[in-house]
């Protein structure tokens, strides 16, 4: 059992917001699969299609490059679906939400706390760093005062922990995980996808019905590393890690990184199974080693050894 | 993987709403009823089922399959894949097996393919029986396919060919007992009904349905094709869905669209 800012997790792994995070049923599955804890799909104020196929394609370096385009069915029609994922399991859930202005933050957030029972939304994850829909997402992210903004405006009117995603396609990560914790926020999570764009050499157009869109997988996993330990050292609240997680290995050292979970996404594709995997890796990994007694002991350790 | 560059060379008209497109270039399938996501680029990217090995047979239904309609020799497409699960051939336990294949419309498209397969031009060796269901005679999908791997059944909904009625009513009046396995698709409508059917007569542990709904990555990530009670993906758990996974899910019921909200599937 680990704590992240009084969820009660059975083990550090988390399924990422936008994957298997539509449907309460697909949300179920994923606990089943092992999963600590659950980040539903990004809810906005209203439905939206998403992009044109192609929406996400598995690049030869082993990475993958995506641009669904915050494609979800609105909080009002989402409402069914996490009562469904309360009912079903024991799991916290994590709702994952973006907006275009603080107030339709506050607005999604404060309507699904009001028709929902308590329990059923353990915590919030803004989104403030989607790369590829524009006027949303990391077009908010990439400014430390807009993050706080809409950070102290969701804190204002909810009651249970609030996780700010953060982008890493910035200069400096930190300035804006420190006014995502000035302004409230329980946790960081980091990262969501790093920009990036292919083309198809045989006609010259770009692959993604958006163009360009965020690359997640393996490749992406140093960049995660690197922030969440910039992130540990500047911050108090937790970091919560994402980025190429897809093996126990990849978590252990995103948590010595200073990570208190690791969200596990684009994994999915080799194995569904992926969380159960890792936690057990994890697990095994401090009962054979005398030097750690528990979860915790890892985390940060990167930081003691200069 | 990217997707591949695929040059059509052959444009075959097979009804007045369905074309077939040959490709220069052969997806290598595993198993047959797996499906290509096929990019018309510009405009959308879209899955298709493999209707011979280096072809897929379309219906014009909307922005992407006019767009393919608009295509000529020569011009070029984007091919993933193939993806996801295929057809199981019935066990090979004993010496004859039959089967029994049941197509709506354009879902002839993956089981013709099938019917060739098993019904001994390709090194098999099974008794296949086709019920081949179309709205009127013009719009019956690879009839010659069918009938040259064994026994068809036809209907149409107008009457204008052969039987006036749905392959329901072939259904109902056959021995299912005499097959090893029964292989289904179609229009959502007509498999719910025959899904009702084969689980009134207990027959589901031998059947399978290819399924369809919205995809966005095909590869089995997003999971905007899951489908209820199970969450399980269409693209990569399915298509093709032996029957007794199917109890107590969506089917019939509802789908979602591109955003995720429940609407009716038909």
């Amino acid at each position: 059992m680990i704590n992240i800012t009084g969820l009660k997790l059975k083990n550090p792994t988390i399924l990422a917001a936008g994957i298997m995070g539509t449907t309460g049923a697909s949300l179920i599955r994923i606990s089943k699969c092992g999963a600590g804890a659950l980040v539903t799909k990004s809810i906005g104020i209203s439905q939206k299609e998403g992009h044109k196929n192609p929406t996400m394609i598995q690049l030869e370096s082993g990475g993958y490059i995506n641009a669904m385009g915050l494609p979800n069915p609105s909080y009002h029609n989402f409402k069914a679906e996490i009562e469904k994922v309360e009912q079903n399991t024991d799991t916290p859930v994590i709702v994952s939400i973006f907006g275009g202005t603080a107030s339709e933050f506050v607005e999604i957030a404060t309507q699904l706390l009001k028709n929902t029972e308590k329990g059923v939304i353990d915590a919030f994850e803004l989104n403030v760093s989607c790369p590829h829909a524009e006027g949303y997402g990391s077009m908010i992210g990439c400014d430390p005062g807009a993050v706080g903004t809409i950070t102290a405006a969701v804190k204002d009117v909810v009651d249970v922990p609030v996780w700010v995603k953060l982008t890493p396609n910035v200069t400096d990560i930190v300035p804006i995980g420190r006014s995502a914790q000035e302004n409230g926020a329980d946790a960081i999570v980091a990262i969501n996808t790093v920009k990036g764009m292919a083309i198809d050499i045989s006609s010259g157009y770009p692959i993604l019905g958006n163009r360009f869109g965020g690359l997640s997988g393996p490749p992406v996993k140093p960049i995660a590393i690197k922030c969440i330990y910039d992130l540990y050292a500047a911050l108090d609240i937790p970091i919560i890690g994402a980025g190429g997680v897809s093996c126990w290995e990849d978590a252990v050292e995103m948590m010595m990184a200073g990570a208190s979970g690791v969200q596990i996404g684009s994994a999915v594709y080799d194995d569904i199974n992926i969380f159960s995997t890792v936690s057990k890796g994890i697990d095994q990994f401090i009962t054979e080693n005398d030097t750690y007694t528990k979860i915790e002991d890892i985390i940060g350790i990167a930081h003691t050894k200069l | 993987m990217r997707p591949i560059n695929a040059r059509i060379i052959d444009i075959v008209n097979e009804t007045p709403t369905i074309r077939t497109f040959f490709f220069d270039t052969e997806l290598k399938s595993e198993n047959i009823g797996q499906f290509a996501m096929v990019w018309v680029r510009g405009i959308d990217e879209i899955p298709m089922a493999l209707s011979y090995n280096n072809a897929i047979t379309v219906q014009k239904v909307g922005e992407a399959t006019s767009a393919l309609f608009d295509l000529n020799i020569d011009d070029s497409i984007g091919l993933r894949g193939p993806y996801g699960t295929g057809f199981t051939l019935p066990e090979n336990n004993k010496k004859k097996s039959e089967v029994l294949i049941i197509a709506g419309g354009v879902g002839a498209a993956p089981l013709a393919p099938l019917a060739e397969k098993m019904s001994g031009n390709q090194g098999t060796n099974i008794k296949v029986t086709t019920i081949l269901g179309a709205r009127t005679e013009s719009e019956l999908l690879f009839e010659s396919r069918f009938n040259n791997s064994g026994m068809l059944h036809i209907t149409t909904d107008d009457g204008s060919c052969a039987r006036c009625g749905f392959v329901t009513d072939v259904l109902s009046e056959l021995d299912l007992d005499q097959y090893d396995m029964i292989y289904i698709c179609g229009p959502e409508i007509m498999m719910s009904c025959i899904f009702d059917i084969l689980q009134s007569k207990q027959c589901l542990h031998k059947t399978e349905f290819s399924l369809h709904r919205y995809f966005k990555c095909a590869i089995g990530v997003c999971g905007a094709c899951c489908i209820d009670e199970e969450g399980l993906r269409v693209c990569k758990d399915g298509p093709v869905f032996r029957g007794t996974r199917l109890q107590n899910s969506e089917l019939g019921k509802y789908k979602r669209d591109s955003s995720g909200t429940i609407v009716p599937c038909y």
